[in-house]
């Protein structure tokens, strides 16, 4: 037998240069892999699976465990597989072949166990777990020790959310080793000696939003997380393959369910994009999505919602949308499929013909909409492994690790590994900046327009270099000219330029159309030849498409104002003009996500007519005129798209869920408006957009002229510096309080020079503040430019959206905060 | 054969730690020598010395110095291992108390030859006074001109730093120890890259005993006829040895390498009470022991591993008949046990396992199953451990057994105490009841 492989995990070098081969034997059969190959995966190829627990993939070796030990001709002493390269010529011997590897391999088995509680039947790996799995290949059914095993207490918290059990643990090191070349975040590490080595933490504890992974490869039940302990046993379990809804990073997880319930999440392997880890907050993070839940439709009858019947709700609701045809708007939140968004962008314009549509549920800029319809819809941008070639990458208004956590694992990899020089267009190095090796260009949030304009010119010369990357965060769109700014310097580079949003359904509204003037695909509504694409896929003229672009988000909201003034000016019934926004319909909008949230909530208040398809009771909920409950993530198909433009498809993870998805619910209004109802399958969805693909034609660009001026705050003043943290105060992160035990503390920083202007020293409180409220937090000095003040986005006590109603780049006051 | 003492011949003056002292001696004169000299020639009279490692391996030094690569564009460093921490080794401590600049003058010819600007003393830190002293010299070195800038106008640059560990017999293992000196925990790295391709931060390093570099100057200033008039053709040269154990006058010994355990038995007074020789091991608890039968084989590297031991360290301890084989055995495992690092399965679980077993044998409560089995473990760690620690652990008993076998089965009914009166074996005769 002769096994050839070219794909065992060897990170391909750069380009399409050939990849030198070896030749060798293993147990006598011919084996041939590339260059590098450890012998426990060359092994791997011919079906022979040597025992091992310190060795993963993608960590380094470390021979420790010495339970892959092999004889290997010509080497006095049996070798560990999984650190050992596999030769030219080399002649391996595993247990299958060889008495003396069989009996090294089951003489470390011997000594795992010895100290090894039995306490299988109530530890939640048994089951699925590595040690008990080969013990069972390669153990002695009964033990020769029998002197008193070691114990420790157990099981003690190394954070909130993970718990540790010394006695289980087999010292593979395994998770220190993940702390510390994954994630750069070595906050566990081995302590003491010999029999009485353990992990443990220093002063902090092990609060890395990475930290789950270090549970998903544990090769025994050392470490656990508080919220699962004793709740499930993996063979009661049953797992699909999902996606996660969280950011835009796009990780394949694996669903664990029992009956109803998810019981678990884990990072799922895809070697494309998130590997095989993920961050806390998509592991953690899905209690939220049986919370609050609407069970069952809604309308509102004397000023008060009622339950309904599904066929009386969505008549109401047909009924209604039905008289604002041509006068109606859709807010569809970032966080939908590919495929609901879709439904919307469909529906909006055929049912509703109306071109008001915006999926942007938080801050925004006026270039935006172009800028993505150019640039972005339907395209396809950097991939994660041309992101990890790259030999430079450009950070625009963008952390990683804290709005698109695996890029900044892809980054990090590549520095340690390639050499990878990372630049940060940020006002401050951030740790994770830190981790990176990354050069900060510093910049006061709403000028880096002008900073990427006059970039230093070795950062322009390390973009130059082919298959350098420029990423653009999605927070650029509130910075003047800054998106714009970012396209020219790619253009003018040749570096390939991606966006990254920070939620999951962004990427996939954008290349559906969910925003003003822009057609599925990134067509143009503008364009004729695009209109006729669109409208023959649709089965409607191209004339019966809106005509004009429509209104953003702001736009409809200050419509909607307008209307309701107009109204209650009017001083009889007949001089009531005719509204120009009737009705809306909204989903998944969190409504202080945008920054003028008071205005949006009035006019949820005030639009004549709202339909509400949500998951949960919330602020918009309790202002619809009908209430549609639709299915959360787990009780439907669907796919997002991540940063790269990447479908991540998933499968309904709970099959007996009877709820309805957006699409399907949409297309019950439309057949209740007596028109031809949209599709309402998923399958049926992804083929009507991959039979529109992609827009080929030209693609109008006319960014605004005027950029604002930066701002320059006087005496007492700064401009603000703002990021959502990854664990923060989202809606979606709710009823974790192990995951939130691990949030960074809320912290604002300023520079040694601004904080002694205001005399507020390191640690003590300052107060940040607007005419619409005031934020008190203490002060970490920051190396950063002075005048610039930075706070979490969306922390707690530090909701900054909703008490200051800033956003990065406008003026704040400081003062010294009450301690 | 006679005591030839080279890096002890002036251990009596009683300034011999001092600069003074050394240079009156004739020291720093074979430094003004080799700076003279191209550096790989030094390597090459090195080589052609044929010096072997003292720290227990006994590895030839000029070849080891010779896998450094040469005009790497990187920095290239030498480390000192003074992290003597063997039970029963008890010579690189004295030498830098007693001539510790000798070392320096070695450390700086050995930095010209490997084109190092950067030394590194790493000495166990339980021993304060050798710190203190290295210290003390490297600063007189400093003031004299031999360590600095352009030392002695040769161009050479050299800074040599004295790091005191924290307490740990594994960081005595060459990439524990530059583990260590990073500031990281001691345990030992994954080879290769072997140090002196990727060693103190991960650039190349030479990583030396203190014996082995203290025998430098002298080679270079004697030349390499004088070293190899003493010794063997495969183990030239002088040898310290440090004696210890129930002999009149235990302490440090010099001669060629190639003397017998008999005549060193001999300059050390003989066993203490005219008693015999139980067994002995020649170079520290980590090399299988031998009898004494074997008190006539030539102390050289090539005929200890003829015996069936090796010369590790260079440090024969010498036992007799008032000890019990098991008692000892024992302590030595418990040693080694509490050094384990605990990085791999094998020794940090072998030990443990061993010594529990042990313990039982020394209070009379063994099993006559575990007499063999205890073989068996032994097996599983010898060869299987990641570095040399586990091997050391696996090494005394299985000799022990081979020789006396009737002690470890004695060990099923009767406690060592009982076998062996622990006041009888006590060195230290006011140390008696003191405890066993």
């Amino acid at each position: 037998m002769t096994a050839t492989s070219n794909d065992t995990g060897v990170p391909a070098a750069a380009g399409a240069q050939p990849v030198e081969m070896v030749t060798g034997t293993i147990d006598g059969h011919e084996v041939t892999v590339p260059k590098g190959t450890v012998i426990i995966r060359a092994a791997e190829l011919i079906g022979v699976d040597v025992p091992r627990f310190c060795d993963h993939p993608l960590l380094d070796p470390v021979a420790a465990c010495r339970a892959c030990l092999v004889e290997i001709d010509g080497m006095p002493k049996p070798q560990p597989s999984c650190a050992v390269e596999f030769g030219d010529g080399m002649a391996v011997h595993t247990q299958v072949s060889s008495e003396v590897a069989a009996k090294a391999q089951a003489g470390v088995m011997e000594f795992l166990l010895i100290n090894h509680p039995l306490d299988c039947p109530v530890c939640d790996k048994g089951g699925e777990c590595p040690l008990q799995n080969q013990a069972m290949t390669t153990g002695n059914p009964d033990t020769r020790f029998t002197l008193e095993k070691l114990t420790f207490p157990k099981p003690i918290n190394i954070s909130t959310e993970i718990l540790l059990d010394r006695e289980r643990c087999v010292m593979c090191q395994r998770c220190t080793r993940f702390a510390d070349e994954i994630a750069g975040d070595p906050f566990i590490e081995l302590v003491q000696r010999g029999a009485h080595q353990q992990i443990g933490i220093g002063e902090e504890p092990f609060n890395s939003y990475y930290s789950g992974n270090t549970i998903q490869i544990c090769p025994v039940g050392a470490l656990t997380s508080a919220d699962y302990r004793f709740r499930a046993r993996p063979f009661d379990l049953v797992s699909v393959p999902t996606s996660c809804e969280h950011c835009a990073s796009g990780c394949a997880l694996r669903t664990d369910y029992r009956h109803d319930t998810v019981m678990r999440r884990y990072a799922w392997d895809d070697p494309e994009v998130n590997e095989e880890w993920n961050c806390d907050k998509g592991r953690f993070a899905f209690t939220y999505l049986t919370m609050d839940r609407i069970e069952r439709p809604m309308v509102r009858e004397d000023g008060v919602l009622r339950t309904a019947s599904w066929p009386e709700a969505l008549r109401v609701a047909a009924a209604g949308l039905a008289a604002a045809q041509g006068r109606a708007a859709v807010l569809t939140g970032g966080r939908l499929t590919l495929e609901d968004s879709y439904a919307y962008s469909r529906f909006a314009r055929t049912a509703l013909a109306t071109d008001d549509i915006d999926m942007r549920a938080r801050p925004m800029g006026p270039g935006e909409v172009g800028f993505l319809s150019a640039r972005i819809a339907g395209t396809s941008g950097p991939t994660y492994r041309q992101l990890e070639a790259a030999p430079a990458v450009l950070l625009v208004a963008l952390e990683p690790e804290e709005e698109s956590p695996i890029i900044f694992l892809r980054l990090r990899n590549a520095v340690r590994k390639n050499g990878q020089q990372v630049v940060t267009l940020a006002p401050f190095a951030s740790h994770a900046s830190r981790k990176l090796s990354a050069t900060l260009v510093p910049v006061v949030p709403g000028a880096e327009a002008q900073s990427l304009a006059n970039l230093p010119s070795d950062v322009r010369d390390l973009l130059s270099r082919p298959g350098a990357v420029i990423l653009v965060g999605e927070r650029a769109a509130t910075a003047p000219g800054a998106l714009e700014a970012a396209a020219d310097l790619a253009d003018a580079t040749g570096a390939s330029l991606g966006w990254v949003p920070r939620r999951a359904g962004e990427r996939g509204a954008v290349d559906t159309g969910c925003l003003p003037g822009l057609l599925p695909g990134g067509r143009p509504l503008t364009d004729p030849a695009a209109r006729r694409e669109v409208a023959s896929a649709w089965g409607i003229a191209a004339d019966d498409l809106p005509a004009e672009p429509g209104r953003d988000l702001p736009a409809i909201v200050a419509a909607i104002r307008a209307d309701h003034a107009a109204r209650t000016a009017a001083v009889d019934m007949d001089e009531v003009p005719e509204p120009v926004i009737q009705a809306l319909v909204v989903a998944g909008v969190e409504p202080t996500d945008v920054l003028d949230s008071d205005d949006l909530l009035a006019a949820l208040n005030e639009v004549p007519f709202l339909v509400s398809l949500e998951t949960r009771q919330s602020e918009v909920t309790a202002h619809a005129d009908v209430v549609l409950p639709v299915a959360v993530v787990t009780e439907k198909e669907g796919a997002f798209v991540d940063w790269e433009g990447r479908r991540r498809p998933f499968a309904k993870a709970l099959p007996e869920a009877t709820t309805f998805p957006d699409a399907e619910v949409l297309s019950l209004l439309a057949d209740y408006m007596d028109l031809d109802p949209t599709p309402r399958r998923v399958s049926d969805l992804r083929s009507e957009i991959e039979g529109l693909g992609a827009w080929a034609g030209e693609r109008p660009w006319d960014p605004p002229a005027e950029s604002d001026a930066p701002a320059h705050p006087g005496p007492g003043e700064a401009v603000l510096a703002s990021w959502r943290l990854l664990l923060d105060m989202g809606v979606m992160q709710r009823g974790e309080p192990y995951l939130a035990g691990t949030r960074k503390p809320s912290v604002a920083r300023i520079s040694a020079a601004t904080a002694a202007g205001i005399g507020v020293p390191d640690g003590q409180n300052v107060t940040v503040s607007t005419d619409h409220g005031a934020i008190t937090l203490p002060v970490e000095v920051t190396e950063m430019p002075d005048g610039i003040v930075w706070l979490p986005t969306n922390s707690p006590e530090s909701r900054v959206t909703a008490t200051l109603r800033a956003i990065p780049g406008d003026t704040v006051r400081l003062g010294r905060g009450r301690e | 054969m006679p005591l030839t003492p080279v890096i002890t011949a002036h251990w009596d003056d009683p300034d011999c730690y001092t600069l003074e002292g050394y240079r009156r001696t004739g020291g720093y004169t074979a430094l003004a020598q080799a700076l003279k000299t191209d550096p790989d020639e030094v390597i090459g009279t090195v080589k052609d010395s044929g010096l072997r490692g003292r720290g227990g391996a006994g590895f030839p030094t000029g070849l080891k110095w010779s896998f450094v690569p040469q005009n790497d564009g990187k920095p290239h460093y030498l480390v000192v291992n003074g992290d003597e921490s063997e039970p029963g080794a008890c010579k690189d401590i004295p030498i830098m108390l007693a001539n510790p600049h000798a070392l320096i003058e070695g450390i700086i010819i050995t930095c010209w030859a490997i084109r190092a600007s950067h030394a590194f003393i790493y000495i166990r830190g339980e021993v304060p006074m050798p710190i203190r002293r290295m210290e003390r010299a490297v600063a007189e070195a400093k003031a004299a001109g031999f360590l600095g800038k352009n030392i002695l106008g040769s161009g050479l640059d050299l800074e040599v730093v004295v790091h005191g560990g924290a307490g740990a017999y594994i960081c005595g293992e060459e990439t524990a120890l530059l583990d260590s000196l990073e500031g990281r925990r001691g345990q030992p790295r994954l080879k290769p890259p072997f140090p002196a391709v990727a060693g103190l931060y991960a650039s190349p390093t030479v990583v030396n005993n203190v014996e082995t570099i203290s025998s430098v100057p002298y080679i270079i200033k004697n030349g390499v006829s004088w070293y190899r008039e003493m010794g063997t053709e495969k183990s030239p040269g002088f040898k310290v040895w440090a004696l210890s154990g129930h002999v009149k006058r235990p302490g440090i010994y010099e001669s060629p390498l190639g003397i017998t355990m008999r005549e060193l038995l001999d300059y050390a007074g003989g066993m203490r009470d005219g008693r015999d020789v139980k067994f002995w091991l020649p170079g520290g608890s980590s090399v299988p022991m031998l009898l004494a039968d074997h008190l006539d084989t030539p102390l050289t590297y090539e005929d200890m591993v003829a015996a069936g031991s090796m010369l590790g360290t260079g440090t024969p301890m010498l036992f007799d008949e008032t000890t019990s084989v098991v008692k000892a055995i024992t302590r030595w495992l418990e040693f080694y046990k509490h050094e384990s690092c605990g990085k791999c399965t094998p020794c940090r679980e072998g030990t443990f396992w061993i010594t529990g077993t042990l313990k039982k044998f020394e209070e009379g409560h063994g099993q006559q199953g575990e007499i063999d089995e205890l073989v068996e473990i032994c097996n599983q760690i010898m060869g299987r451990s990641f570095c040399a620690l586990g091997d050391a652990a696996a090494t005394p008993y299985a000799p022990s057994l081979k020789f006396f076998r009737s002690e470890w089965e004695a060990a099923l009914t009767q406690s060592a105490d009982e076998a062996f009166d622990p006041a009888a074996t006590m060195i230290i005769p006011s140390m008696s009841g003191v405890g066993a």
